[in-house]
């Protein structure tokens, strides 16, 4: 597998830029993973992926979030994780923080605000995620106990 | 109460600015209605019937008089201000949510970043008080004050609110996400009708741990959780209830609105449901990368415990060394101080003292509730003013804190009985020492059809009537302890599944009616387990509500044992068919239904 460990990459990274690709809708996928498939569906297959398309029916439609996070953090897939279906640009937080590093935008939407919306909360949050895994109680500083 | 340090306020002020850039776009017309609906709901505002809804969250009910006074000011400034969009049309107000949140109905979304600026400055936010997400957590509004307090809830309150912050998996659920925390014997937070109900326990080990509720609610299909764990140690609670999130953001219906809620997963799965929850705990923390990362520390929980010690000035007051005589002085030296100051007080500080007036669990403190419930204002509001005067009371009386109660009332909770008599003075002055709570007319009710685009029904007007008609206090003590819950609609904001009395608005053929139910429970002491209230048959019109509520309140009268037996008790007794026939008698324009 020739791709690099997203999470390593973002932790090599400090966090201060974003690893998320910008793909073409039909840009080519290994595998497409339907948005009510269970992933561990395809636990035993995902060596043979370097690239694995998550999908957005409606883009309130949070599935695929937990999806993501399953890929990465239980099934250690370090390939690439791409949103694709309804994908907007203020999805992008939750698409970083979750696991994503490529996104297919809709087409209407706009690069640059796809980048300003990853501007905000440079702290990071409270709770551990898959650009942060330790919550901010386990992280150094005031707060570590 | 929790103590914002200045990574909770960058971020509260990240998350306003992060609005603003939302807000910006839409107005410019770069961020469609459609693709804006979910961001803004995620910050608290609606677009309601006339105008749109801000919902601030009050997280767990604890609330600075500084914060409360911020509230007052954009009632004041921004809630149907002069030169706005809704100016006249009857602004100014706030009002208080059976979720322990402050709701404004008249503020236009223009103004919406601005308003949330505001509130960032003194610890506040809209953050998750709608939307498909975890809502903002509720609890006790006795919470760290109650007598009968096992274990102070705030501080897991407080844990569970940072982590379902902004949660990156968990913010588009197939519906809303409530959790509910209780830490006392007496469940004042109405636990079992929660997503998740947490109620802290000890165990004979002294060790604290959570009984887990799953899968409660009201809406179409009211249904009590159920008990997923009895014990769950409180170093476990975060990861417990991300694999509970996570089974029902996987599983959970999104190809029906009223069957997404968690409690029909449940329903539906039954144990299959509770070993899916079991077996994702154990794979988080058995095979995840970081997957015990969000076990508590003792450190955390410490560090968080640490905000919720005494107030400052707050300590014990010892007055001799047996318990008895203390209280019995403190009341004493009260009742000296109040028949002082008039010679007609006593009998109405008395019924005050009786009924906005609860046990502490430190010696000589009181936790005092000022009644937003009066003749002329809908249940749960106040006025800018109002609020600025409860903020006043709170600096003088009561360590500058307040809480909002799930019964829509505010509350003191560091009162000094000694000061009890000037409180009095003070509270009845500004309106809030109504001596009826926990009686007919302090009920919960939702803002209905006058504001909400939801209801079906208009909730204020029957409220009012209500209020109007049982305006002697003398006769509500005489009815004593009753939980009247009003719903405009199906939804149940106004819980009225649970009230001893319930009345939902309905719509049929464009009109409103009014369906009545009887024998709700919250699960509180007096209402016993949570349950139901049972429908008494076809729906009634607005203006036989009043007499129906009577009937009910006469049968009742008539029925009841020794005088003193309380109203729940004697319809669980004599069972709904005498309340029934009473309230049928009354019918009018119904009458042909009947």
């Amino acid at each position: 597998m020739s791709a690099p460990s997203p999470l390593r990459s973002m932790q090599l990274a400090g966090c201060a830029t974003h690893p998320i690709r910008f793909v073409d809708g039909d840009a080519p996928v290994d595998f497409t993973l339907a948005n009510d498939a269970d992933v561990e569906s395809i636990a035993a297959d995902l060596a043979g992926y370097r690239s694995i398309a998550l999908v957005f029916p409606k883009w309130a439609d949070g599935r695929a979030y937990s999806q993501a996070r399953l890929l990465r953090a239980r099934y250690r897939f370090a390939g690439e994780i791409r949103a694709t279906g309804e994908v907007l640009v203020d999805m992008m937080p939750l698409l970083a923080r979750t696991g994503f590093d490529a996104v297919a935008l809709r087409a209407d939407q706009s690069k640059e605000f796809a980048e300003r919306a990853l501007s905000f909360f440079a702290d990071g949050h409270y709770q551990g995620d898959l650009i942060e895994p330790l919550p901010r109680f386990r992280r150094g500083g005031e707060a570590s106990a | 109460m929790y103590r914002y340090d200045e990574y909770d306020r960058h971020f509260v002020h990240q998350r306003a600015a992060q609005f603003r850039d939302q807000l910006e776009r839409h107005l410019a017309g770069q961020l469609p209605d459609d693709d804006f609906r979910a961001l803004r709901l995620q910050n608290g505002w609606y677009v309601q019937r006339h105008a749109p809804m801000a919902r601030i969250a009050v997280p767990y009910g604890e609330l600075s008089s500084r914060q409360l006074r911020a509230l007052a000011r954009i009632a004041r400034d921004f809630d149907g201000r002069d030169g706005g969009p809704y100016e006249g049309r009857g602004g100014g107000f706030g009002h208080f949510t059976t979720r322990q949140n402050c709701q404004f109905n008249w503020i236009a979304l223009a103004d919406a970043a601005d308003v949330m600026d505001i509130l960032a400055d003194v610890d506040m936010h809209g953050i998750q008080t709608s939307g498909n997400c975890i809502r903002n957590i509720t609890s006790d509004c006795f919470a760290g004050v109650a007598a009968d307090e096992i274990v102070d809830p705030r501080p897991y309150c407080e844990i569970l609110r940072q982590w379902s912050t902004l949660h990156p998996e968990f913010a588009f659920l197939p519906r809303k996400f409530k959790i509910a925390v209780s830490g006392s014997v007496e469940d004042r937070a109405a636990t079992a009708w929660h997503d998740i109900g947490l109620v802290l326990r000890k165990n004979d080990a002294g060790e604290i741990g959570f009984e887990v509720r799953v899968g409660g609610g009201m809406g179409r299909t009211p249904i009590i959780g159920t008990v997923v764990r009895d014990f769950l140690p409180w170093q476990e609670i975060l990861v417990f209830i991300e694999a509970i999130v996570r089974v029902y953001n996987r599983y959970g219906r999104r190809d029906n609105l009223y069957k997404s809620r968690i409690k029909i997963l449940v329903k539906a799965e039954g144990q299959k449901f509770i070993d899916s929850v079991e077996a994702e705990f154990a794979n988080i923390l058995s095979k995840d990368l970081d997957g015990s990362a969000h076990l508590l520390t003792d450190g955390e929980r410490d560090r968080i415990a640490a905000c919720f010690e005494l107030p400052e000035g707050v300590a014990p007051i010892v007055v001799g060394n047996d318990p008895k005589t203390r209280l019995a002085n403190a009341a004493a030296t009260a009742r000296k101080q109040a028949s002082g100051a008039a010679a007609s007080i006593p009998a109405a500080y008395t019924r005050w003292l009786e009924r906005n007036v609860h046990s502490h669990k430190l010696a000589g403190y009181r936790a005092v509730t000022l009644s937003l419930k009066r003749a002329g204002q809908p249940p749960g509001d106040a006025s800018a003013d109002q609020m600025d005067r409860a903020a006043d009371l709170a600096d003088r009386f009561s360590a500058s804190e307040l809480r909002v109660s799930h019964d829509q009332n505010l509350v003191l909770p560091w009162v000094r009985a000694s000061d009890l008599p000037a409180l009095w003075q003070a509270a009845r002055e500004a309106g809030f020492a109504t001596p009826n709570i926990g009686y007919l007319t302090d009920m919960i009710a939702c803002p209905g059809g006058d504001l909400c685009a939801l209801a079906n029904a208009r909730s204020i007007p029957i409220a009012a009537a209500i209020t109007e008609c049982f305006d002697d206090l003398d006769e509500l003590h005489d009815i004593g302890d009753i939980d009247l819950h009003i719903s405009g609609c199906i939804n149940s904001c106004g819980h009225h599944h649970s009230g001893h009395i319930g009345i939902l608005g309905v719509d049929k053929d464009g009109q409103e009616w009014y369906q009545v139910s009887l024998g709700g429970a919250d699960g509180s002491t007096l209402s016993g387990p949570s349950t139901t209230g049972k429908v008494i048959g076809p729906s009634f019109a607005a203006e036989e509500v009043p007499d129906v509520i009577e009937a009910v309140i006469d049968t009742y009268r008539a029925e009841r044992e020794n005088g003193d037996e309380r109203f729940i008790a004697t319809l669980r007794r004599v069972g709904i068919e005498p309340f029934k026939v009473a309230a049928h008698a009354v019918r009018r324009a119904t009458a042909v239904h009947a």
